[in-house]
């Protein structure tokens, strides 16, 4: 089957526009390291509109100092896509979308040392009748392994360039750039033996495709095997529907094969695999007898079924513990100047409304943005290690069964565990999640992990509920454990209860790669860490900042007269009316309207309850942050009553406050990460309504039922 | 021909050869394409500590699936 002449070879599209060039590949076979080495800094990090799918464009020069341009596609196994990041390669390499220029030319990154499944698909996206150059990465690790593969062999049985590469030291670039810089390209030899109880279907498919979806012929083929080889795959938003009469012909093709028994589309998937057979064995001598590879040696400690857990815990424990300490220096370094600079502004500038919105909303907003970075960097640093080590993967197939007793499956363990110290990393660390409902079920339980910014608050009511100047160390471990244990089961009894009714799906599947362990690049993990701390300014920041800027015209008006304390014009400020509003509320929680301040003014943020209850309660003098000195406070709450005299921080009240902060949705750049990762306002606010609903449940339970027993 | 067996039944390091395979479903069908098909030789390298899911190691690689998956998959038991 050769193919017609006039498609035997393919000048560039047009020599006055920039060529773009599409790279593909599996999911581990180095495709970031060499789109890195390709593009270097030259690179503009988006989203595919509609979808949160990363979309990756850059730059590179041809040997004539032309540029071209690079499209970083996501990762893919097959184009008949199962999940969204599959769905966008497979709808831009086909031209499904409107946002993305169809590539005229595809690198396709193969991993030499998994060279049969990496060819498989090759052999998709050779189908598509463009320009391909194949790039064999890893080929340093394929020698290591004693695999003999011929290059100028596999050149030959496929038509098309293909380059040897060690993406990792830079080896072979210079050459791809060359094979890029090359004006003609030959499209592939890619005769393969479509099986002939389909082949009428394929026909029929790229006719009405030709006709009625306006494809080009080779085009149409392509997408008609694919959709052969769909049953039903994921779609996503963006991607252009099939013309009613390519449905209709695919459904009437379907209906008569479930009815005769054929297997259309394994027989599909079959032959393909016969045909890279025949390519493998051509191309990849056998090596000899090799004992266990270094990871098989790995492997056997860190999934073996007690040594497994150890290592899990160490390296649980050192990304925990070094995002809680390491992260506290940046942390109170910026408070500190962030803080130090307000007073600046406050002293150059002259005093009014202008200086306080700048240092009270827009200097504390970005304060408040940027003071999550250290967190979010050191996570993503992690991140990074454990993902291009492939120890991640272990650690999602070690915690997969506990993690499938609530529906989910072991890639939800990193995100809700690293919510622990922040929700933020943690739900921008879903992105690891394939399938679209676990994904957005772990999103939404994983601000219940008890967070850093609780622990204040937790501090400040364990202070103000036991008697005595020192709290025992083992009642605040038991109350401290008593709410992470809160936490932790409330996330998981959400994500069992979600998965069952709202975001009821089949069990997820735990079909995924182990890779063999390999050395991590520090320039690429710095790189991704980068990135992310990029999107999180750009893209949270700007909704914290509003968000903060309203708080503090809340707190600011109406003006009080100008000899009122900082603790009268609270009072009597939009914040303190709406106190005022929200006490019936919140009375048969045992909170009263100046409670209700602080739970209002710490939506910005957890932590802000210590420092605005100091400012409720007219503690004067008190300096925030996390080492503040919360005796006076302590003082202060112990003092204050209600109107008829009763106190109003009795123990029972201080606990009930705590179980509200454990459960309710108090942050904005939660709620602002949430829009962000889901794209909709609508998962934000429905969280934040269940998360602060189920903190007025168990918050009214408790104070009720202990008023009864008589605390 | 030796009687064919589920391959969650398969013993930890026994090697087979795959011999029937459901033919619906996503996961089949991922599967397939990640080469697990009727014909391939398959080991069983380890279950995870808790006893699922499964690693089998197709083609030169390292595969994980759940026993739920793996119980529809028919093997034939080879050296």
């Amino acid at each position: 089957m050769a193919l017609p002449a006039h498609i035997a070879v393919s000048p560039h599209a047009s020599t006055s526009r920039t060529p773009i060039y599409a790279v593909v590949g599996n999911p581990n076979c180095g495709k970031s390291t060499l789109f890195n080495a390709l593009t270097g800094l030259k690179q503009k990090v988006g989203n595919y509109p509609g979808v949160t799918v990363e979309k990756k464009t850059g730059t590179t020069y041809s040997q004539h100092g032309q540029p071209i341009t690079v499209i970083d596609l996501p990762g893919a196994y097959s184009l008949a896509a199962r999940s969204p990041d599959e769905a966008v390669t497979r709808d831009v390499l086909l031209g499904r979308r409107a946002d993305t220029a169809q590539p005229d030319r595809i690198l396709c990154i193969l991993d030499a040392t998994n060279l049969e499944r990496n060819l498989y698909l090759l052999h998709q996206v050779l189908d598509l009748g463009r320009p391909v150059i194949v790039v064999l990465n890893m080929m340093d690790l394929a020698v290591k392994a004693r695999l003999n593969i011929r290059v100028a062999r596999l050149e030959h049985e496929l038509g098309v360039p293909v380059i040897p590469c060690e993406a990792v030291n830079g080896r072979g670039i210079v050459e791809l750039r060359l094979a890029m810089s090359r004006v003609d390209l030959p499209l592939a030899r890619h005769a393969w033996n479509i099986p002939a109880a389909i082949a009428p279907a394929v026909a029929d498919l790229q006719a009405s495709l030709t006709a009625n979806d306006q494809k080009a012929p080779l085009i149409a083929r392509a997408e008609a095997l694919l959709l052969l080889t769909d049953q039903d795959s994921v779609r996503v938003a963006g991607s252009t529907p099939l013309s009613p009469r390519t449905n209709e012909i695919l459904q009437t093709w379907q209906k008569r094969w479930a009815a005769d028994g054929t297997d259309w589309a394994g027989t599909l998937v079959n032959s393909r695999y016969e045909a890279i057979g025949r390519i493998a064995t051509e191309v990849v001598l056998p090596a000899g007898e090799t004992g266990p590879s270094v990871s098989d040696k790995i492997d056997a400690i860190v999934t073996h079924p007690l040594l497994g857990w150890l290592v899990l815990g160490a390296v649980m424990t050192l990304l925990f513990v070094s995002i809680f300490t390491l992260a506290e220096y940046p942390m109170n370094f910026i408070d500190a100047h962030v803080a130090a600079f307000a007073d600046w502004v406050k002293n150059v500038m002259p005093p009014g409304d202008l200086r306080d919105l700048i240092t009270d909303g827009a200097i504390a907003g970005v304060g408040g943005v940027i003071v999550f970075l250290p967190q979010i960097l050191i996570l993503f640093f992690f991140i990074g290690l454990l993902e291009s080590t492939g120890y991640m993967a272990r650690a999602a197939f070690i915690m997969d069964r506990l993690m499938s007793r609530v529906g989910l499956n072991g890639k939800s363990f990193i995100p809700l565990l690293s919510s622990y110290a922040c929700a933020i990393p943690g739900i921008m660390a879903t992105r690891t999640i394939e399938d679209p409902k676990d994904r957005l079920v772990t999103i939404l339980v994983a601000p219940l992990m008890s967070c850093s910014a609780r622990l204040p608050v937790y501090l400040l009511m364990i202070a103000a509920l036991v008697p005595g100047d020192r709290v025992p160390v083992v009642t605040k471990a038991g109350i401290m454990l008593l709410m992470y244990a809160l936490g932790t089961f409330g996330a998981f009894g959400f994500a069992w209860l979600f998965k069952r009714t709202l975001l009821k799906g089949a069990p997820p599947l735990m079909i995924m790669e182990l890779p063999p362990y390999r050395l991590p690049r520090v320039k690429d993990v710095a790189l991704h860490m980068l990135e992310r701390a990029g999107i999180f300014l750009r893209r949270a920041g700007t909704v914290i900042l509003g968000i903060s800027i309203v708080l503090w015209f809340l707190a600011a008006y109406p003006k009080a007269p100008a000899d009122a304390t900082p603790t009268q014009q609270l009072a009597q400020s939009f914040a303190g009316r709406a106190g005022h509003l929200l006490e019936p509320v919140i009375k048969p929680l045992g909170f009263d309207w100046r409670i209700g301040i602080s739970l209002i003014s710490s939506f910005a943020a957890r932590e802000v309850f210590v420092s605005s209850t100091a400012v409720v309660f007219s503690v004067e003098n008190f300096a925030g942050g996390k080492n503040a000195d919360v005796t006076p406070l302590r003082t202060a709450l112990r003092n204050a009553a209600w109107p008829d005299g009763r106190p109003l921080f009795t123990p029972l009240v201080c606990f009930t406050l705590m179980i509200f902060y454990v459960f309710a949705m108090q942050c904005m750049s939660t709620i602002a990460i949430v829009k962000r990762e889901t794209n909709t306002w609508r998962w934000p606010l429905f969280q934040t309504a269940y998360m602060t609903g189920t903190a007025w449940i168990l918050s009214l339970i408790v104070f009720q039922a202990g008023r009864a027993f008589g605390f | 021909m030796a009687t064919s067996i589920e391959l969650s039944a398969l013993a930890v390091g026994a090697s087979a050869v795959v011999r029937d395979f459901p033919k619906t479903g996503a996961a089949f069908l991922r599967l397939r394409e990640m080469g697990l098909l009727p014909g391939t030789r398959v080991t069983l390298v380890r279950t995870a500590p808790l006893g699922d899911p499964l690693e089998i190691k197709i083609r030169g690689y390292n595969l994980t699936l759940r026993k739920s998956e793996a119980a529809h998959v028919l093997v034939e038991p080879a050296p």
